[in-house]
């Protein structure tokens, strides 16, 4: 939840009243330089600080990555890749993983809730707790496998891109606490073009396939990577390469809600005129018992004598 | 650090070895980053393991654990073989030219003068050759046989690329790109900065370690100039306070050294530490020792401290031998010392071979454990199951728990790695009973002051007699400690010239350790720390982050020792006629008359280059060392030698394998293990997440490596059967321990003259304290060893074996 205002939400999910549109802002964006992190967890701990949220302190199944996955506490996670792509070129790959605030959000698409899950004029991707009824729907509709449904409260969590800092003019706590300025933020404009200082500098220094990770099926997002190696963005703890929301959702969301409401209508007056035109002309059983039984009388009786 | 942590955006080229910068140190580590990308810098990583820093890098070096004298010596002999050094620089500023004694020698592993029976050298014949006028002797021309810059020649000359990597396991292709990289911050305009922490100085030949890579940086023209230096990165918050008010056994403040039994008197303990020219016009600044020793005495003993009675010299306690920490817990274990205050200090978790210290613990009498949290080490007499397997029936230690308050709840200065004294102030107030170690350490001694006043005793005049100042007897402030520190006028000083004429008057704050005289006027606590507490006021507390030349040397930030000056032997940034080697990145230089600059000139600053004075003016020679002399009691140029347990003999030599010099308790001999019965090598280090044994205490830090782990190599897990997350058992001759195994890429194992050596990499940090999942001090075991000169454990190069295990963690 934030201190942004109603007018600034232009979309909310299962709504199909209008959106306000009268203010006009600049789309925010975090850019994640992946070639400038150390891994070193400053995010994470700035998240549970700033959200006042702490997760469980689990075991070690054989790995750096801590907790194992995303949790309802857990809203950003640095996920631990080792590649060789050359010989005796070993890399390690460290990815923040979290929420893209896609501008085309198949959480919010797929949410069945009015106003669960909005998004603010800047881009931000926000879920409105006390609307969620904890279906899970959100976490099927993401093409990145984000959202968490919590135990506790049966509903669903993920990274706010600190909406409540943002709007006071804050930076999100994982960009103010990372230690390298691997994480930046500003309007999408301006991440980009910083991005592209970063992609010069890797290209420098051998990495060709630099570039920036804005993934066009989702309309793009507001949190970018900039990656050593962008053509093989699997090689970072599985970031899918061409994500798009999925064909289930988008048309059970999309397609079939009007064809099922003309499907319905349709329906609905079909049997509207069938009753009016067919129903007087049908006979019930009692009636066809009873006109059956005055058939079958004697004439004598038919008179009424 | 010579240099400054803003200072390292100006390297070119930044060598990360001897250390994990962006793991230990994630927020310094961002002026490694500005470096690569606003002054295209390039990041080479030395290591056995491929770390966090080396993911960030353009080339990572594999290295074994334990063998950085023979890679740097290999570097060595590279440079001078293909003629990479700064010509100009070495020949001016270091001792290249200067003239060895015929006496001096090595051959088959060992220096002139060895005695085997008591493990160390009679370094007399470790000397220059002098004049007349007792001035050392020196070849201008570099060629005369016993000239230092030979003789270093030949030395390294036995260390070929071959050699190399034979002994550390890196590869040949890989070293090459490394040393080229390296060579060409010869440059007068190109700069390479040296990070290294304990990667180095946890080793049996720490010292020369680091030794070895600033004879590289010398060689190279790097030390004292902007984007180089030979730069230590401290662990703790405050270490580097720590060493620099003299808290290790044998110092005093400002990095004196405390009288032997053999220095009876004031003139005893002055007379070898003369530090005379031993070249003609060179400053030698330590000539000084004197002004600053007294006023030292000034601080301590006040008005006791009298001319007459040698400023209470008496009152000093003398050294027989130097008690550093793997001694004191020997003597413990020996039943020999009976009551311990261990004050921020973990040693059940931090010391190595955790069993003997446990007994050392068990064996006092009394225990006082002054610390914000519940260490291991105040519940050593707790049985912990497998963790910490004792019988606290057969234990009689009286334990006692002072509680004391952390950073954040006190005022004071925390002085970081790049020597900045910040001034800090208290945010919250320590919870339940804590107090601030000094309120408790003033308790203690007004009660045992009281006490000798009371009672008498052995020799109670030094505590009597202890300058107690403070406004408040009980309460003395941090400011008024920090104002004793700064050092003051104690008598009124007049000009030598007119004695009516007043220069400083008593009472007040110095300016700086320049005014500090040998004759009691001036009182000083810790003279590099003058000029901290002025006439101005509290100079560490400013806060003006400005950079006027871009430097990254922020001037007026907090306050830097000595005397605000950020990058130390700044007079070497420029030529012998005083014009800066990097016109792009100047430090100081000469404007015909005076050394102006962006820094404060560590030099006198009408001082004209042609007056001759050289850079290093705390040397007598002016210049610095490649040879060193007597200094080192290992050796006056540095040597490669094993760790003392070690998978393989020493290539070079393998009649003497480890340090000859360094010093082993006999029942510690007995247990190194041997490669036979432990045939890989184990090294311990640190994790981001958790600082030592601190922050396992703190929820969210326990969430994020809440488990102990042991790294393994995919060949050594494969061989062993072992899979990632399986529980294994690591072992070594002193102990076990138990951990989850995580194999990784980024332990490869190593050709070693032939053979595979694979590494344990083995994360200090689980205990039987904290929020964490409970786990075995790493130091159950690591080997009871330390370098020579320093007495530092060697923790990062010994044997283990490993087997997979049943889970029972």
């Amino acid at each position: 939840m934030s201190t942004l205002q109603s007018l600034d939400i232009t979309r909310r999910s299962a709504t199909t009243s209008p959106s306000p549109s009268v203010r006009e802002t600049e789309e925010v964006a975090k850019l994640i330089d992946i070639s400038k992190c150390i891994g070193c967890k400053a995010c994470q701990a700035a998240c549970y600080e700033w959200n006042d949220l702490r997760d469980e302190i689990g075991i070690n199944i054989g790995s750096y990555q801590n907790p194992h996955d995303l949790t309802e506490n857990t809203w950003t996670l640095m996920r631990f890749s080792e590649v060789e792509l050359e010989d005796d070129k070993l890399e390690w790959l460290i990815r923040k993983d979290g929420c893209m605030h896609c501008a085309d959000p198949g959480c919010l698409k797929a949410c069945p809730s009015p106003g669960a899950i909005v998004q603010y004029s800047n881009g931000i991707v926000d879920f409105i707790s006390e609307n969620c009824i904890g279906c899970g729907y959100c976490v099927k509709g993401c093409p990145f496998n984000i959202p968490r449904i919590s135990k506790k409260d049966q509903k669903a969590y993920k990274c706010t891109l600190c909406s409540d800092r943002v709007s006071v003019g804050l930076e999100p706590a994982c960009a103010k606490a990372c230690p390298t300025q691997a994480i930046s933020f500003g309007t999408k404009t301006d991440m980009i073009e910083l991005a592209q200082t970063r992609v010069t500098d890797l290209n420098e220094r051998g990495y060709d396939k630099a570039g920036l990770y804005d993934p066009p099926g989702v309309g793009g997002t507001h949190v970018m990577y900039v990656l050593q190696h962008a053509d093989r963005p699997d090689l970072y703890s599985g970031l899918p390469k061409d994500p798009k929301i999925s064909a289930l959702v988008e048309v059970w969301k999309g397609a079939a809600k009007p064809i099922a409401l003309i499907g319905l209508g349709l329906t609905a007056l079909f049997g509207f005129f069938h009753y009016v035109t067919a129903g007087p002309n049908e006979v019930d059983e009692a009636d066809e018992e009873q006109a059956k039984k005055t058939i079958d009388q004697p004439d004598e009786k038919r008179d009424g004598g | 650090m010579t240099n400054t942590w803003g200072d390292i955006k100006n390297a070119n080229l930044v060598v990360i070895m001897g250390g994990n910068a962006a793991e230990a140190h994630p927020c310094g580590f961002k002026w490694v980053t500005e470096a690569k990308a606003h002054n295209k810098a390039k990041l080479i990583v030395v290591d056995p393991r491929f770390t966090r820093s080396a993911a960030v890098s353009d080339l990572y070096v594999p290295i074994r654990a334990g063998t950085d004298i023979a890679w740097l010596g290999g570097l060595i002999n590279y440079l001078l073989t293909n003629d990479k050094i700064q010509h100009q620089y070495v020949k001016a500023f270091t001792n290249a030219s200067f003239l060895v004694k015929p006496g001096f020698g090595f051959s088959d592993g060992l220096f002139t003068g060895y005695n085997e029976q008591k493990r160390e050298y009679d370094r007399s014949s470790w000397a220059y050759q002098s004049d007349d006028d007792g001035y050392a002797k020196v070849d201008e021309t570099l060629q005369d046989p016993r000239c230092v810059f030979q003789l270093m020649k030949a030395h390294y000359s036995r260390y070929t690329i071959e050699m190399v990597e034979r002994i550390c396991g890196s590869p040949k292709d890989k070293l090459l790109q490394a040393w080229q990289w390296m060579a060409e911050t010869a440059a007068p305009d190109r700069a390479m900065t040296s990070m290294y922490a304990l990667g180095w100085t946890q080793h049996s030949k720490a010292s020369q370690n680091i030794r070895t890579m600033a004879i590289v940086q010398l060689l190279l023209g790097n030390i004292g100039v902007a984007g180089g230096g030979m730069n230590a990165l401290r662990g703790h918050s405050n270490i580097q306070g720590l060493t620099d008010l003299g808290l290790m056994s044998n110092l005093i403040p400002g990095y004196m050294t405390l009288p032997s039994e053999e220095e009876p008197t004031k003139a005893a303990y002055l007379k070898p530490r003369g530090f005379k020219p031993l070249r003609p016009g060179q400053l030698s600044y330590w000539q000084n020792y004197p002004k600053f020793f007294v006023s030292f005495l000034k601080a301590m003993y006040g008005k006791e401290a009298t001319a007459e009675n040698d400023f209470c010299f008496d009152w000093l306690p003398k050294l027989d031998v130097v008690y550093d920490v793997l001694r004191t817990f020997e003597l413990k274990h020996e039943g020999k010392i009976h009551g311990y205050f261990c004050q921020g200090f973990n040693p059940v978790m931090a010391f190595p071979h955790k069993k003997k210290i446990i007994n050392a613990l068990s064996k006092l009498k009394f225990l006082v454990v002054m610390d914000p949290l519940a260490t291991e080490t105040a519940s050593f007499w707790e049985n912990h199951g497998q963790y910490n397997d004792v019988d606290p029936a057969k234990i009689q230690t009286e334990v006692f728990r002072l509680p004391t308050t952390c950073f954040a709840e006190e005022d004071g200065s925390l002085t970081n790695s790049g020597r900045w004294l910040q001034w800090h102030w208290k945010g919250a107030d320590g919870p339940g009973e804590s107090r601030s170690d000094i309120l408790i350490m003033s308790d203690l001694f007004l009660r045992l002051r009281d006490m000798y006043r009371k009672e008498g005793g052995a020799f109670p005049d030094p505590i009597l007699g202890l300058h107690w100042p403070y406004k408040l007897t009980d309460a003395p402030s941090p400011e008024e400690i920090a104002r004793e520190i700064n050092g003051y006028v104690v008598e009124d000083i007049t000009d030598p010239k007119d004695a009516s004429v007043l220069q400083l008057q008593a009472g007040q704050q110095l300016d700086g350790f320049a005014q500090l005289r040998d004759d009691g006027k001036t009182a000083c606590g810790c003279w590099i720390y003058s000029g901290c507490f002025t006439e101005k006021g509290n100079q560490m507390a400013r806060r003006d982050n400005s950079d006027p030349y871009d430097s990254g040397l922020a001037p007026n930030w907090a306050w830097a020792w000595p005397v605000n000056r950020r990058i130390l032997y700044n007079r070497a940034s420029c030529d012998i006629e005083g014009k800066p080697w990097n016109p792009r990145r100047k430090v100081i230089e000469w404007n015909g008359k005076s050394w102006v600059g962006p820094d404060v000139p560590d030099f006198p600053p009408a001082m004209k280059p042609a007056a001759g004075m050289n850079p290093f003016i705390m040397n007598s020679e002016g210049v610095a060392r490649l040879f060193t002399l007597g200094l080192m009691k290992d050796g006056p140029f540095p040597e490669h030698y094993e760790p003392f347990e070690a998978p393989v003999a020493n290539a070079l030599h393998p009649k003497v394998n480890a340090n000859p010099a360094a010093r082993v308790f006999k029942g510690d001999l007995e247990v190194f293990g041997s490669a036979d019965d432990f045939p890989h090598v184990a090294t311990t280090y640190r994790l981001t997440e958790l600082f030592h044994f601190w922050a396992k205490h703190c929820h969210i830090n326990a969430t994020l490596q809440p488990q102990q782990f042991v790294e393994i190599g995919e060949a050594l897990a494969k061989e062993k059967g072992i899979n990632n997350g399986d529980t294994i058992k690591v072992r070594s001759n002193r102990g076990h321990i138990f951990a989850v195994a995580v194999v990784t890429k980024r332990i490869r194992p190593l050709n070693i003259d032939g053979k595979v050596v694979h590494t344990v990499g083995i994360p200090i940090h689980w205990g039987f304290t904290g929020q964490t999942k409970k786990g075995f001090s790493a130091n159950i075991l690591t080997p009871y060893v330390g370098d020579a000169n320093v007495e530092t454990p060697e923790y990062k190069a010994f044997l283990v074996d490993i087997e997979p295990a049943a889970p029972s963690v």
